[in-house]
């Protein structure tokens, strides 16, 4: 029906594409795509766990592709989507109660999300690394 | 019936009768997620490089395996939220919307059944 009535060409609303980016917008795309991300990265912890049900045999040989320096890549890359969705997350909580609206509020909020998160990412792989005694 | 408006219908019911409750779940799985994510982080941080007997030993233990199949439900339905919204932002064409839709419930059935069965099976000390 929507497609049946539109018949006159109407000028569409300028997108991403038209403006200047701002760090709440860089945010609020890459929550979308770390979210997207994150959503097929539940494969490797399912590919994890089943492995693991399997036996050794099948656990070994996940363990071989996530230790792969393309798994390990693909592993740090999962590690920052999960962080930074996290953080973005906590950062829709605090909009969901109405506050931190204020355009500085707003700046500071994204800024973190992007710092920490980066931040947070290196740390944990700094500690897992340490605890396993190197790559 | 006949006699009164679609408006008069549907006041009261809210969108589709569901109000708010595609909002609401994802605020409630997203909470739990940040406590539940913690955990996997943490459970993952610590068994970087670990054997199998290892893993298995620690999935075996119920402080463990409860979390996880926790976070196993509330990621998965968060999953599937966010993924709905996504598919309704973007996929305008009603076949192809009903099509993904339906997939993106396969997968987080699929991907959450057998997250459970595998630890369910470690815990129960298969």
């Amino acid at each position: 029906m929507a497609e049946a009535r539109q018949t006159v060409e109407r000028p569409l609303s300028p997108h991403l594409s038209i403006y200047r980016p701002l760090i709440n917008m860089v945010m609020s795309i890459l929550h979308r795509l770390t979210g997207g991300a994150l959503y097929f990265g539940t494969l490797l912890l399912a590919a994890w766990l089943i492995a693991a049900a399997m036996g050794p045999k099948a656990f070994d040989a996940v363990g071989a592709v996530f230790a792969h320096p393309l798994g390990l890549l693909v592993l740090f890359g999962y590690t920052w989507a999960l962080v930074h969705h996290m953080l973005g997350g906590m950062r829709h909580l605090i909009w969901d109660t109405g506050r931190g609206f204020q355009i500085w509020q707003v700046n500071v909020l994204s800024w973190l999300t992007i710092i920490l998160s980066v931040t947070f990412t290196l740390a944990l792989w700094a500690v897992g690394l340490s605890l396993r005694g190197g790559l | 019936m006949g006699y009164r408006t679609p408006l008069a219908r549907a006041r009261g019911l809210g969108s589709a009768k569901e109000g708010a409750d595609h909002f609401w779940r994802q605020r409630v799985t997203a909470v739990a997620n940040i406590f539940l994510v913690s955990f996997l982080i943490w459970l993952l941080v610590t068994h970087i490089g670990a054997d199998h007997a290892t893993v298995k030993r620690s999935l075996a233990r119920p402080q463990v395996a409860i979390p996880l199949l926790l976070l196993v439900l509330s990621g998965l339905m968060h999953m599937r939220l966010g993924m709905q919204t996504i598919i309704e932002d973007y996929v305008h064409s009603e076949g192809r919307k009903v099509a993904a839709l339906m997939l993106n419930s396969f997968f987080v059935f699929a991907v959450g059944l057998a997250c459970l069965y595998a630890v369910l099976k470690l815990s129960f000390g298969a």
